[in-house]
C-alpha cells in the first residue's frame, strides 16, 4: 500500500511547492529582499515599509507565518512536510517570514492548547496575521528565578478582576498591544494561588516605564496596574491553573530561546571566514594568528554539534508531541554558545569590534556590539542557565533537592 | 595580597579612600553624560597629580617619588575599582618611555611636568584594530613624523604622544601635523585614530633596541593592575548582592551551586592577583619582565573576562540594566583586554618566549 500511495503524496508535495513558489514570486518583491520581520525582536517598534506591509498581510491571509497551525484559527494548516517546503523556498528565496513576535514563539502555542474555544477564534487569528504584539508579564521585583513567589493580585469581582501590581523586566510592553501573564488569585498557596490571565495594554490603569540597558536601548519594561478590570473570560483554563500553563509557556520559549532553527540563521556566516577579513592569512590562506584558529576551530566543532543535538531532540520531542524537558538542556548550551561566539567575534575584530558609535565602524560591527551586551540576557531570561540546571537535575536525573 | 612597605599601604589606602569617597562609578556616569572626547573629569587628574600620583614611577629630581611600579599598579587598581576616568594609566605609560630611553635634556623637559599633571602624555603603537608592534609602517625623516596610529588611549587630552615608528620610539607634541578622529568605544573612554603628516619627532635614542617592548610590558602591567581592580569590584559587588537577594525564600548565597561558582571565581582572582603583582614587581626588579608581563596581562584578560560575565550573569535582569554599574565594567574590560595584547596574542607571546 504504502509503495502505491508514495508517488501521490510526492506529487502533492511538488504541486505545494509550485503553488509556493508562485506565491514568493507575486508577492516578495525584490524591495523586500534583506529586510527583516519586524515583530521577531522585542527591541524596537513594529516600524514597517508599505511593502513589508502587504507582504506580512499575503503571508498572514495564508496562515503560512504559522504554517502547521489550525486552519480555522488562522493557521496555515499544513503538513509537517508542507511546512518544511515552506521554509525552504522562502530561504532560497531569500524571503522572511513576516509573521513573529512572543505571539507566535510562545503564547499561541500555549493557547491552542489551554484555552476554550471563544479565546482561540478571538487571540489567534491575529497572531497568524501579525496584527498584535504580545508581551509577557512573569517576572516581578521579588519573583525572577522564583516565579511562583509573584504578588501581583487579580481580586475577584464577580464578572470580572481588579488587577493590582507590578511586573518588571517587560520586553517590548511599551510596544505591545496585549500582555499575557500569570497573577495571584489566591493568596493561601504559592503555586495553585496562580492564574493564566490575558489584559489589554491599553486598559486604564496599565503604565510601562521602559528601562535602559546595557547595550543602550530601552525594550524592556517596569509595567504597572492600578485597580486595571479585565473580564473574567480573559481568564485561561481554569482559576488556581496558571502555574501549569505559565511553565508550559516557558518550555515553548526556552525551545524558541535555543531552538537551533533562529540561533542556526543568525550565525550563519563561519567565523573563520570573518576571521580572514580582520586579520591576515599565511601562504596556505589559513589564518596567520594559529592560536584564534584553533579557538576558532574549537567553537565551530561544538557549535556543529549543538546544531545537531537540536535538530535531534527537537525530531525526538516533536515524536513525542510537543515541547519536553529537553528544552532546559538545549537552552543551556544553545545561549551559552551564542554568547561565546559574541565574544569571539569581538576578540576577532579587535578593536574595530568594540565600536559604539560613529562612521567609522560599519553597521555591522556596531550592532555585533549592541547584540553582544543583549546577548547577556539571554542565560538570564526564560529561566537562568542555573535554574535550567535545577531542572535538568530534579526533573530528568531525578536528583533531589538537598535538604 | 603582595607584601606592602608602609609607604605602599599609605599610597593604597589614601588612593582607596579617595576613589570610594571623591570618585565613585556615579562621578564616571558624569563623565559619560557629558560627553566631552577627552572622557575624563580635569579637576579629578589635577587632584591625583597632587596626591602624587601622576608621578609615582618618575625620578625625585624631576618631581616624583621614584615608588616603582608596583606602587603605581596599586593606585591604578583603586581606581580601576571605580572606573576613575582619567589619563593616568597612559601618561605613566608614556613617562616610562621618557625614564628608559630619554635623553637627559628630553627628561627634564617633560618629566616634571608629567608628574605635576600639568601635561598628559599616551602611547601610540598600534595602526591596526589588533595589537601587533611587528607591523608598524609609521616613519620619520628629517625629524618629520608620518603614519597613523589606531585607537590611541586618551589622546583627546594627550599633548605629548609616545609614538612608536619603525626605527624606535618618537616624542611628538600635540600640534601641527597631528590630527585626531575620535573612536567612541562601548566603554565610552577617550580613544582616537591619531594621524602624524610631517608632525616634528624627537627620538627617544636610549634604552637600547628592546625600548619599544620594555615600554609595551609597562602598559601591559598597568592595564593588567586596572583590570585587576575591575574583577575585584565586580566580585565583592556580586558577592554582596548575592548575599542580600531573596528567592525561593532563601538569600541566593545558600545555593550551593552558586557557592561552588564564587569559589571558582574566588581562586581565579587569587590567581589573577598574584600574576598581576608578579608583573609589576618584575618590572621593578628588571628580572624576567616580558614573561611576567606575559602571564600578569594574559590571566587578567581570562580572569576579568570570566568575572565581569558571570557578574551580570549572578545578578540576573538587574545586571542587564544601565542603571547598574556592573555592566560598565564588561564594556570596559573587553576594550582593555583588546589593548597591548589580545589573549590570542599573548598566548603566542608566552609559546615564543619559551621558544616553543
Ligand atoms: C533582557 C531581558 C528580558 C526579559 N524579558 C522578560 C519579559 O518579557 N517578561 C518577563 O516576565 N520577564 C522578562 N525577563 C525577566 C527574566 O525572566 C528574569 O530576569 C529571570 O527570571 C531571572 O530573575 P531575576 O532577574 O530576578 O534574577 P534572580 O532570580 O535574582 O537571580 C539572580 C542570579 O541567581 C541565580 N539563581 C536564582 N535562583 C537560583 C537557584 N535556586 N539556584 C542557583 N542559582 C539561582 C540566577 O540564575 C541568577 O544568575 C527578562 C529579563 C531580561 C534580562
Amino acid at each position: 500500500m504504502a509503495t502505491q500511495l508514495e508517488p501521490d503524496v510526492h506529487a502533492d508535495e511538488e504541486a505545494f511547492r509550485t503553488e509556493v513558489q508562485q506565491f514568493l514570486a507575486t508577492h516578495f518583491t525584490d524591495e523586500l529582499k534583506g529586510s527583516a520581520n519586524a515583530l521577531a525582536g522585542v527591541d524596537g517598534p513594529t516600524d514597517e515599509t508599505p511593502a513589508q506591509t502587504k507582504w506580512r498581510e499575503a503571508v498572514g491571509e495564508r496562515g503560512w507565518g504559522t504554517p502547521t497551525w489550525p486552519k480555522e484559527y488562522g493557521g496555515g494548516g499544513l503538513t509537517k512536510a508542507q511546512a518544511k517546503i515552506v521554509d525552504q523556498e522562502f530561504a532560497k528565496a531569500g524571503a522572511y517570514n513576516p509573521i513573529g513576535g512572543m505571539g507566535v514563539m510562545m503564547f499561541g502555542p500555549t493557547l491552542l492548547e489551554y484555552g476554550n474555544e471563544k479565546q482561540k477564534q478571538e487571540h489567534i487569528p491575529p497572531i497568524c496575521r501579525g496584527e498584535i504584539r504580545w508581551c509577557q508579564g512573569y517576572s516581578e521585583p521579588n519573583a525572577g528565578s522564583d516565579l511562583a513567589n509573584l504578588q501581583t493580585f487579580a481580586e475577584d469581582k464577580g464578572d470580572h478582576y481588579i488587577v493590582n501590581g507590578q511586573k518588571t523586566w517587560t520586553s517590548g510592553g511599551q510596544w505591545a498591544d496585549k500582555c499575557f501573564a500569570i497573577v495571584r488569585t489566591d493568596k493561601s498557596d504559592k503555586h495553585r494561588g496562580i492564574s493564566f490571565m490575558l489584559l489589554d495594554m491599553e486598559a486604564p490603569g496599565v503604565e510601562v516605564r521602559p528601562i535602559t540597558m546595557i547595550s543602550g536601548t530601552s525594550p524592556f519594561c517596569e509595567t504597572f496596574f492600578t485597580d486595571v478590570k479585565v473580564p473574567k473570560e480573559n481568564l485561561v483554563g481554569e482559576e488556581g491553573q496558571g502555574w501549569t500553563i505559565g511553565k508550559r509557556l516557558l518550555q515553548h520559549e526556552r525551545t524558541n530561546i535555543s531552538g537551533g532553527g533562529r540561533l542556526a540563521s543568525m550565525m550563519g556566516q563561519s567565523l573563520g571566514d570573518i576571521a580572514k577579513k580582520y586579520g591576515d592569512t599565511d601562504a596556505q590562506g589559513e589564518l596567520a594568528d594559529k592560536v584564534l584558529r584553533d579557538r576558532i576551530a574549537d567553537f565551530e566543532i561544538r557549535w556543529n554539534s549543538f546544531l545537531l543535538t537540536a535538530r535531534r531532540a527537537v525530531e525526538e520531542s516533536k515524536a513525542q508531541g510537543g515541547v519536553s524537558e529537553i528544552s532546559s538542556v538545549l537552552k543551556k548550551l544553545g545561549t551559552k554558545l551564542s554568547q561565546e561566539r559574541s565574544e569571539l567575534l569581538i576578540e576577532i575584530r579587535g578593536l574595530q569590534g568594540l565600536g559604539w558609535e560613529g562612521d567609522e565602524f560599519t553597521k555591522g560591527e556596531l550592532d555585533a556590539v549592541r547584540g553582544w551586551l543583549f546577548g547577556k540576557a539571554t542565560t538570564i531570561y526564560g529561566g537562568s542557565t542555573e535554574i535550567q540546571n535545577n531542572i535538568i537535575a530534579k526533573r530528568v536525573l531525578g536528583m533531589l533537592d538537598h535538604q | 595580597m603582595a607584601v606592602l612597605n608602609e609607604e605602599q599601604e599609605m599610597l593604597r589606602d589614601m588612593a582607596r579612600d579617595w576613589a570610594t569617597n571623591e570618585s565613585p562609578v556615579a562621578e564616571f556616569r558624569k563623565v559619560r553624560a557629558a560627553g566631552e572626547p577627552q572622557a575624563y573629569n580635569t579637576g579629578a587628574y589635577a587632584t591625583m597629580a597632587e596626591m602624587g600620583w601622576a608621578g609615582v614611577i618618575i625620578p625625585e629630581a624631576q618631581g616624583g617619588s621614584d615608588f616603582g611600579f608596583m606602587s603605581a599598579g596599586l593606585v591604578v587598581e583603586e581606581l580601576g575599582k571605580t572606573l576613575t576616568a582619567s589619563p593616568l594609566v597612559a601618561t605613566t605609560i608614556a613617562a616610562s618611555a621618557i625614564i628608559l630611553g630619554g635623553s637627559d635634556e628630553q627628561k627634564a623637559k617633560w618629566l616634571s611636568k608629567l608628574a605635576s599633571g600639568e601635561t598628559v602624555a599616551t602611547l601610540a603603537v598600534d595602526e591596526g584594530a589588533h595589537h601587533d608592534p611587528s607591523a608598524i609602517e609609521a616613519s620619520v625623516s628629517g625629524g618629520k613624523l608620518s603614519g597613523k596610529k589606531a585607537f590611541v588611549h586618551e589622546a583627546h587630552g594627550a599633548d605629548l604622544f609616545v609614538v612608536a615608528a619603525k626605527d624606535g620610539l618618537y616624542l611628538v607634541e600635540k600640534g601641527d601635523g597631528v590630527s585626531l578622529t575620535t573612536r567612541k568605544l562601548t566603554d565610552q573612554r577617550s580613544h582616537a585614530d591619531v594621524s602624524f603628516d610631517g608632525a616634528a619627532a624627537e627620538k627617544l635614542e636610549g634604552g637600547g633596541d628592546t625600548l619599544l617592548d620594555d615600554v609595551l610590558d609597562r602598559a601591559r602591567v598597568l592595564a593588567a593592575a586596572e583590570m585587576l581592580g575591575m574583577a575585584q569590584q565586580v566580585f565583592d559587588t556580586t558577592l554582596d548582592y548575592l548575599k542580600q537577594r531573596v528567592q525561593f525564600n532563601q538569600v541566593l548565597a545558600t545555593f550551593q551551586s552558586l557557592q561552588h561558582r564564587m569559589a571558582d571565581l574566588f581562586a581565579d582572582l587569587a590567581q589573577m592577583r598574584s600574576a598581576v603583582e608578579a608583573g609589576l614587581q618584575a618590572v621593578d626588579g628588571g628580572f624576567g619582565v616580558a614573561r611576567a608581563a606575559t602571564v600578569a596581562k594574559a590571566e587578567a584578560n581570562r580572569v576579568l573576562h570570566v568575572i565581569s560575565n558571570q557578574g551580570i550573569q549572578l545578578h540576573g535582569g538587574i545586571g542587564m540594566t544601565d542603571e547598574y554599574d556592573i555592566g560598565f565594567y564588561v564594556k570596559r574590560a573587553r576594550v582593555l583586554e583588546a589593548s597591548w595584547g589580545s589573549t590570542s596574542y599573548l598566548k603566542d607571546r608566552f609559546a615564543k618566549l619559551g621558544s616553543y
